[in-house]
């Protein structure tokens, strides 16, 4: 590699402060995406990185105002494509920090063409997927996420287009690293954003946001204070898959399928429940956890995917670092008079 | 290297056509054929023709592939109207290229392919080599296919190998009439079968029993002989339009101290650049082949944003695509380098023809008041100084920077005198100073109205930037009426400013007279020698051809104003002239339009500019 990491010796302590920018911020008061921000700038400066040596990248919606709040260099996109604005820039100088904000709407339905080819080459940036399940900024039509039936603006008779779930997505496509948060534990959010900075490669982090306008209280059943014990599956590493109050209930493989059960009831014990590892090559088990759904299943929440493999640019780069070695061309001038030349006197 | 007392004529230029099915690998025979003239110091340019399938329906005319060589003793200037020479391989390459033969001229046919089945499918209801059809042509008929395997047949050489090797027997003959030798071109079969030693021996044994066939058959009389050319000194080579754009892109990556970034999709005809570059690794070329148009597009704006020299290379159709971020580029201000290279067009159209109707794309094909540099390469050389050029305007001026090039000077290739890198102009980037407390991203130099460049990885000087109108100066978002007035207003007269750092429009011929004759990229050579020789007539007209377009050079007007008449010639239905109409309104034009997927012909040229003379 040609540029020379930061250590942190070299960063002096940062604190959010740094990060916050002088712009007014213009999102609805209650809005999800507030959380997002201040999770963010809670997480840049524990990264290591100068200031400078931050990006944030977006395309169109509510979501992608984002970079004008963050004060390290932004930029703010076209609608869909802030991915391959993000792959150029880290192309350019991977050096850098990047991380994209990007909407349900941007990312799966005009980008989604760059969503799965960026998570299939495996770039190392960081995304952020505000799910709202709803198109916010041009007032409410559905989007690739809007369940089933749903009436929004553009749905008079309920939808009936089959939506995605961004995380099936995200494995399909090869995906090393999908992470689920909500909007409403500014804290746990932070946590998986490190997480998701500390991965090398495309981090996908879903974050489930209320868009208190257009769609309000379409996470509800996942978040409310009274269900999410019951309704949210919080996975760690190496541990085994409880949820509920008192972690009573859990997750196991019963043939094919995955299937929550009670501990004690049925002869079920401790033993019977799956033990999660992000650390699986295999995808199968974390695709079946990616898609678990309400009512049958709680949703997962967490670190679902967190694998090693080669970055495109990596690659690029030790292509790079061969052929300056290798090639018989030192410049240009070189390559000029290759080949086939001749002389007239 | 002829035994025989043949006649030796020698001849100014000569344009001979290559035609055979698509897999008869004429390309690779024109190109050895146009390798021997640059090594006996001729001039030349080449025009290869070939269908968009890649392996047509086999000998039909859709499938015939054609390649087209002018050499001369003096500088040529187009790849030749009509070939003094056709070689046609098989009957569809006759049928598709008759009309592009001189009367008189020279046809050698492999008569083995001329059966019935094959006659059929090139559309002859009768063999054309036994009625009149050829009447008026020096056909030599020859059974190349026969001789070819009959004397490839003690080497043991496999049948497939043999019937592979047919071109190269047609080239022997060729090497024959233009007295030429094997020396380079059998080192070019060592290097490119290296592994293949039985392939190598087959074509040199072959090429040789077509030069020793012509020589003993004797029906030409005549060879003949085309001297060196009085070039400039110099160090000269081979070059297509697509490798010079690569090479003059690669050159200002050197220059300005930039890394050079290129995302791109393939498309034909402009690939060969994604495929060039992608080779240059060790210039630290990143290059990104990326999903589709957009994202090569938008990688490239990333890496202009990034501090790189940013280019996307695409055609037509992908540069419809593109629209949409390159405004994102021009609010931006970022530098950023697109190269289209024209094609048949409107939707998927003519892919591997030439066309010239993209012009008003470039210039007005996007959304909002969203003006670029538009500036287009005239020959295949050339193109790699309007690379060069178009580099070091998008980052001088902060801005993109479209390059018209097209399928006929892309593919095409001619002879270029190697420039040093010393001799290139200097490019001076406006990289701002790290941590300038004055620093501002929309703060502007004064002359250019350029802004700086401030990267991510610079210190102190942090900003935000995007599609939304930016207020003046700091760059925040602006939704205010006057400050959208103003910002529009200052792109545009950033990209008029360049006007200022242009040459100013050359004249070929005089400065007054009675037909200007005006162009614009790919069509100079054409243009060039159709006024060239009716100067040489004595008639009184000149030439301006536009490489500049937007802005237009600041002497336009001043050299439009001294002839009685202005004729507009272009490969489209009148874009340049449209164009011209608006920014020079007090002229009136005549126009020569062509839209046939296929360059002007010279001589076509000379007839309507005679007439436009005549007329009152
Ligand atoms: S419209 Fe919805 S998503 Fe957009 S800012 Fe308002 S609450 Fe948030």
């Amino acid at each position: 590699m040609t540029q020379n990491n930061n250590s942190n010796d070299t960063v002096s302590i940062l604190t959010k402060k740094d990060f916050v920018s002088d712009q007014m911020v213009k999102w609805c008061p209650g809005c999800g995406d507030h959380s997002i921000l201040a999770s963010l700038e809670n997480v840049l400066p524990k990264l290591g990185k100068k200031k400078e040596d931050i990006v944030v990248v977006s395309g169109i919606g509510c979501s992608s105002r984002f970079p004008y709040y963050v004060n390290t260099y932004g930029f703010h996109g076209i609608h869909g494509r802030a991915l391959p604005i993000a792959c150029g820039i880290k192309m350019a100088n991977p050096n850098l920090s990047v991380w994209v904000t990007t909407g349900d709407g941007d990312s799966l339905a005009i980008g989604g063409n760059h969503f799965i080819h960026t998570i299939r080459r495996n770039f190392d940036v960081n995304l952020i997927l505000f799910n709202n399940k709803i198109y916010g900024l041009t007032k409410g039509q559905y989007s690739p996420t809007t369940p089933l039936g749903q009436i929004t603006k553009t749905s008079p008779y309920g939808t009936i287009d089959e939506p995605f779930n961004p995380g099936e997505l995200v494995i399909g496509a090869k995906g090393t690293f999908f992470a689920r948060v909500t909007d409403k534990n500014p804290k746990y959010m932070s946590d998986i954003m490190y997480r998701a900075a500390q991965h090398k490669g495309t981090s996908i982090l879903e974050v489930l946001q209320n868009c208190v306008i257009f769609n309000n209280g379409a996470h509800n059943e996942i978040t409310d204070k009274d269900k999410r014990d019951d309704n949210q599956l919080i996975l760690e590493h190496g541990k085994p898959m409880l949820f509920g109050k008192n972690k009573e209930k859990g997750i196991r493989i019963n043939g094919t399928k995955l299937q929550a059960v009670t501990l004690g009831e049925n002869g079920i014990t401790i033993d019977d429940i799956l033990v999660h590892d992000e650390k699986e090559e295999d995808p199968s088990i974390h695709f079946m956890l990616a898609r678990m759904h309400l009512p049958e299943l709680p949703v997962a929440i967490g670190v679902i995917r967190d694998v090693d493999s080669h970055t495109y640019e990596d690659m690029l780069y030790d292509q790079i670092e061969e052929r300056k070695v290798s090639s018989p061309y030192k410049c240009v001038d070189d390559l000029l008079n290759s080949g086939d030349t001749w002389e007239i006197k | 290297m002829s035994t025989k007392k043949e006649k030796v004529k020698d001849l100014d230029e000569v344009v001979v056509r290559f035609a055979g099915d698509s897999g008869d690998g004429m390309q690779l025979t024109g190109s050895l054929f146009s390798d021997i003239a640059a090594l006996a110091g001729n001039d030349f340019i080449t025009f290869p023709d070939y269908p968009s399938e890649i392996r047509a329906p086999h000998d039909t005319v859709s499938g015939v592939s054609g390649y087209q060589v002018h050499i001369g003793h003096k500088k040529v200037y187009t790849s030749g109207d009509l070939a003094d020479v056709l070689v046609a391989m098989n009957p569809a390459s006759l049928k598709a290229n008759l009309k592009w033969v001189k009367k008189r001229g020279t046809i050698i046919i492999d008569t083995d392919t001329f059966v019935d089945k094959a006659l059929e499918k090139a559309g002859y209801d009768e063999n054309p080599l036994l009625n009149d059809t050829l009447d008026e042509y020096n056909v030599i008929k020859s059974p190349i296919t026969t001789l070819t395997k009959q004397g490839l047949k003690n080497l043991g050489v496999a049948p497939k190998i043999a019937q592979k090797s047919r071109n190269m027997f047609a080239l022997g003959i060729m090497y024959f009439l233009f007295n030429r030798d094997f020396k380079a071109t059998d080192a070019f079969f060592e290097k490119k079968f290296k592994d293949k030693p039985d392939v190598i021996e087959a074509n040199k044994k072959v090429i040789r029993l077509g030069f020793n066939y012509a020589e003993s058959i004797g029906v030409m009389g005549t060879t003949y002989n085309i001297q060196a050319a009085k070039l400039i000194k110099g160090r000269y080579r081979n070059i297509t339009g697509n490798l010079a754009t690569s090479w003059g892109l690669l050159a200002a990556a050197e220059r300005s101290g930039r890394k050079i970034f290129l995302g791109s999709y393939p498309i034909t005809p402009a690939s060969d650049i994604l495929i060039e570059l992608e080779k240059h690794r060790q210039f630290d070329a990143r290059v990104f082949q990326a999903e589709d148009e957009i994202a090569g597009v938008c990688s490239a704006i990333g890496a202009s944003f990034a501090g790189a020299l940013a280019v996307t290379s695409t055609s037509g159709p992908g540069l419809s695509l593109k629209s949409e971020a390159i405004g994102l580029a021009v609010m931006t201000e970022l530098p950023i380098v697109i190269i289209d290279v024209q094609r048949g067009g409107p939707s998927t159209g003519l892919p591997t023809k030439t066309e010239q109707s993209d012009l008003l794309q470039a210039l007005f094909g996007r959304n909002g008041e969203c003006p670029t540099i538009v500036i287009a390469a005239s020959s295949s050389a050339d193109s790699f100084y309007f690379a060069y050029k178009a580099a070091k305007l998008a980052m001088e001026h902060m801005t993109p920077v479209i390059l018209l090039t097209d399928g006929y000077i892309a593919n095409g290739s001619e002879v270029f005198k190697i420039p040093k890198m010393s001799e290139l102009p200097e490019i001076n980037t406006p990289i701002a100073i790290p941590n300038d407390e004055n620093f501002a991203p929309y703060k502007r130099d004064e002359k250019k109205l350029s802004r700086q460049w401030a990267y991510p990885g610079m210190e102190g000087l942090r900003h935000r930037i995007g599609g939304l109108e930016k207020e003046d100066i700091n760059g925040n978002v602006s939704m205010d009426p006057d400050n959208h007035q103003l910002m529009t207003e200052y792109r545009q007269e950033k990209v008029a400013r360049v006007a200022n750092y242009i040459p100013d429009q050359e004249i070929y011929g005089d400065d007054t007279g009675d037909l200007l004759v005006v162009g614009w990229g790919g069509t100079y050579g054409a243009l060039y020698e159709a006024v060239k020789q009716m100067r040489e007539k004595g008639k009184k007209v000149s030439l301006a051809h536009f490489n500049y377009i937007n802005p237009l050079p600041k002497n336009t007007e001043e050299v439009f104003s001294g002839f009685k008449k202005i004729i507009v010639c272009e490969l489209n239905l009148g874009q340049f002239v449209h164009y011209l109409g608006m920014r020079q309104p007090k002229f009136q034009y005549y126009t020569f339009q062509k839209i046939k997927g296929l360059p002007f012909m010279v001589s076509e040229l000379i007839e309507k500019f005679n007439k436009t003379l005549e007329e009152k």
